[in-house]
């Protein structure tokens, strides 16, 4: 018994891999397959160092940071001045990837929408109740809309995907922001809340004459139907991973990077996107740790944005990388 | 097994009542003790943490919080009225659906059914138990929403659209699918109780009255459901207990809109729903309290309605209540 025992013990401590570093993250699931590619690539260029992301949703990522249980965060959500004054130390956004939401919709023979911002937000305010409603029929001549009632279909859980369409609504609709306002988790004033990207998609699909919104590419990979929207200059564009590059290219980005980029300026820009952030503190607590985190980030930057187009995700545009380099240059170890 | 020192009261004929001397049985009974007081701790400790996590919210709306009607995340109000009635509503939904379906299978079961066909029976019900919450929800979403939706709403509120509670626009989600979908879930284990209460019925009872005369429905009636009465109600209760809780079937059937309305078509929210959509995106401390709170109000109830349940069901044992005129 005795010697079994000792072999025993022999053998797991031989098997087990020489020290390798181990780096925790936890937040948003939105970005969670691009950042999953990055870290399993990563690996091969660096196999000193592991990195373990949970996607526990943004709000989990934010607090974990605040709490120092893991060494960065990630937030599909800017965070607000009140949770940053609660940081011990200076605590930087580092814009990743962007992603768009679009609204989906069940009609017979899944004709292709155009639709402007005030109209979607009074749909959703539950104002325009009709599928013939004038405003959604004005901008579609030659569709066929059924005299159907609207039934609007948005999520349930808190997530990255609601805060970029509040976020919208309230920039296009001064009654939806002073009634219903932005955030992960709104007060809906009309109808039913679906589990999950999957969740409301399955509702809009079952029910004739639904509307929801959900992420591109959730959609894409789905191949549900989704409309066309109005940007701020007047050009009716399809979702993509060039026209959210461009409303990228053209959003107003401030220096600490919270920003928001709905609704942008840019001919061709998707006007309801939003970017996802890795949260790193500036004075990094660990060096050897702090160093490996720079290290992976620069090569995010170089090499990892070719990788987002591939999952149906924006890339940063060159002007947005030269910034966020420079300040990833900045972060001490 | 070692021979241990004999203890003094060994050989006495009253030593089976005296306190265990020997050091097996003495640490056997703190072992016992305290895997018992373990459990009891837990409980404790969860109601101890709840609290904890909620005492933001609790210090901030009071016990107005239970009959208040909102919730906004981005205005940080909350109340809890919507929840509570939500799931108050689709657990009686549940129990006036189940309740009838597993007496009336534990009764076929134990009365009427040839014996060769009671073990496939039992087999399959309890089988029904073993389904995870989650395939019940993405069958609900699939096939029984727009069942629902097509055929069975429109059934009732054609014939029995006079009533509020089947009025208004139907959408398939809804507080009565959520109904639906807990009895499905329940059932297993209102019938398997049920039937050990019938079970114990004894047969006295069973042939005085059919002694008297009565028909086999008469018999039922008279001599086995009135006696087992009590039991059949604690049984209830434990079905009540455990729709109380049900989380991932519900949220995907009930339209999870926080609202009260008369009307069975609308789509509603319960307690286990709301914290298990919204819990781990709560970016706000009282946002984050508030949800505490309602998983306190949860608990509180669930404890309540399973203390009744363990009540009833005590004061069963030994109880005739059983009448033969």
């Amino acid at each position: 018994m005795k010697t079994f025992l000792s072999l025993a013990v022999l053998a797991l401590t031989a098997s087990v891999a020489p020290a390798q570093m181990l780096i925790n993250g936890a937040g948003a699931t939105f970005p969670y397959p691009i950042y999953s590619k990055w870290f399993n690539e990563y690996a091969k260029v660096d196999d000193s160092v592991r990195f373990n992301y949970q996607s526990i949703g943004s709000g989990g990522g934010q607090k974990q940071i605040l709490a120092e249980t893991v060494d960065f965060g990630a937030s599909d959500g800017p965070m607000s001045d009140e949770s940053l004054a609660k940081a011990p130390r200076k605590l930087l956004h580092i814009p990743t990837v962007a992603g768009a939401d679009v609204i989906s919709y069940n009609l017979p023979g899944n004709p292709k929408l155009r639709l402007d911002g005030p109209t979607v937000a009074a749909i959703f305010l539950g104002k325009i109740t009709k599928w013939s409603d004038a405003a959604i029929a004005g901008q579609n001549p030659g569709v066929k809309l059924p005299d159907q009632d609207i039934l609007v279909v948005h999520r349930s859980d808190g997530s990255g995907t609601t805060y970029i369409f509040t976020d919208y609504l309230s920039s296009v609709s001064s009654e939806w922001k002073e009634k219903v306002g932005k955030g992960t988790s709104v007060n809906w004033p009309a109808g039913l809340g679906g589990k999950g990207n999957e969740g409301v998609s399955g509702q809009v699909k079952q029910s004739p004459g639904a509307i929801g919104y959900i992420e591109l590419a959730y959609a894409k990979q789905n191949h549900l139907p989704y409309a066309d929207m109005k940007n701020s200059s007047g050009n009716y564009i399809a979702a993509s991973i060039e026209s959210v590059t461009a409303a990228l290219a053209t959003a107003q980005i401030p220096d600490d990077f919270r920003f928001s980029m709905v609704n942008p300026p840019g001919a061709t820009a998707y006007p309801i996107a939003g970017t996802t952030w890795l949260l790193v503190y500036e004075q990094q607590k660990d060096p050897a740790k702090g160093r490996k985190v720079v290290e992976f980030l620069k090569w995010a930057y170089a090499e990892g944005e070719k990788m987002a187009a591939s999952l149906d995700y924006a890339p940063l545009p060159e002007n947005v990388q030269q910034r966020v380099m420079k300040r990833i240059a900045e972060i001490k170890y | 097994m070692r021979a241990a020192a004999p203890s003094p009261t060994a050989d006495a004929p009253a030593a089976r009542f005296a306190p265990p001397r020997r050091w097996p049985d003495v640490s056997f009974r703190w072992l016992a003790l305290l895997a018992a007081a373990t459990i009891v701790g837990l409980i404790f400790l969860v109601g101890w943490e709840l609290y904890r996590g909620a005492h933001l919210a609790v210090a901030r709306f009071g016990l107005g919080f239970l009959s208040k009607s909102a919730w906004d995340p981005v205005a940080d109000e909350y109340g809890a009225w919507p929840f509570i009635y939500g799931t108050l509503m689709s657990s009686l939904i549940a129990l006036l659906i189940a309740v009838p379906l597993g007496v009336g299978t534990a009764l076929y079961l134990t009365e009427v059914a040839p014996r060769w066909i009671r073990q496939p029976a039992i087999m399959v019900i309890e089988m029904l138990s073993a389904v995870p919450s989650v395939i019940f929800g993405l069958w609900g979403i699939f096939v029984l929403v727009p069942w629902l939706r097509d055929h069975l709403f429109v059934w009732l509120k054609h014939w029995l659209g006079f009533l509020p509670l089947f009025q208004g626009p139907i959408y398939g989600v809804s507080v009565l699918a959520g109904g639906i979908i807990v009895a499905i879930m329940i059932l297993p284990i209102i019938t398997a109780v049920s039937r050990e209460i019938l079970r114990s019925v004894p047969d006295l009872q069973r042939e005085a009255a059919c002694a008297l005369g009565a028909t086999r429905w008469e018999i039922i009636r008279i001599a086995v459901l009135s006696y087992a009465s009590r039991g059949i109600f604690g049984a209830a209760v434990l079905g009540l207990g455990r729709a109380l809780g049900e989380t991932m079937a519900v949220t995907m059937v009930i339209g999870n809109r926080p609202e009260v309305s008369s009307s069975l078509f609308a789509p509603g929210y319960t307690l286990a729903s709301v914290i298990a959509n919204e819990f781990t995106e709560a970016t706000t401390d009282l946002y984050q309290g508030a949800l505490f709170e309602l998983g306190l109000v949860l608990l509180a109830v669930t404890i309540l309605v399973n203390v009744l349940a363990q009540l009833m069901l005590r004061t069963l044992a030994g109880k005739s209540t059983g009448k033969v005129n």
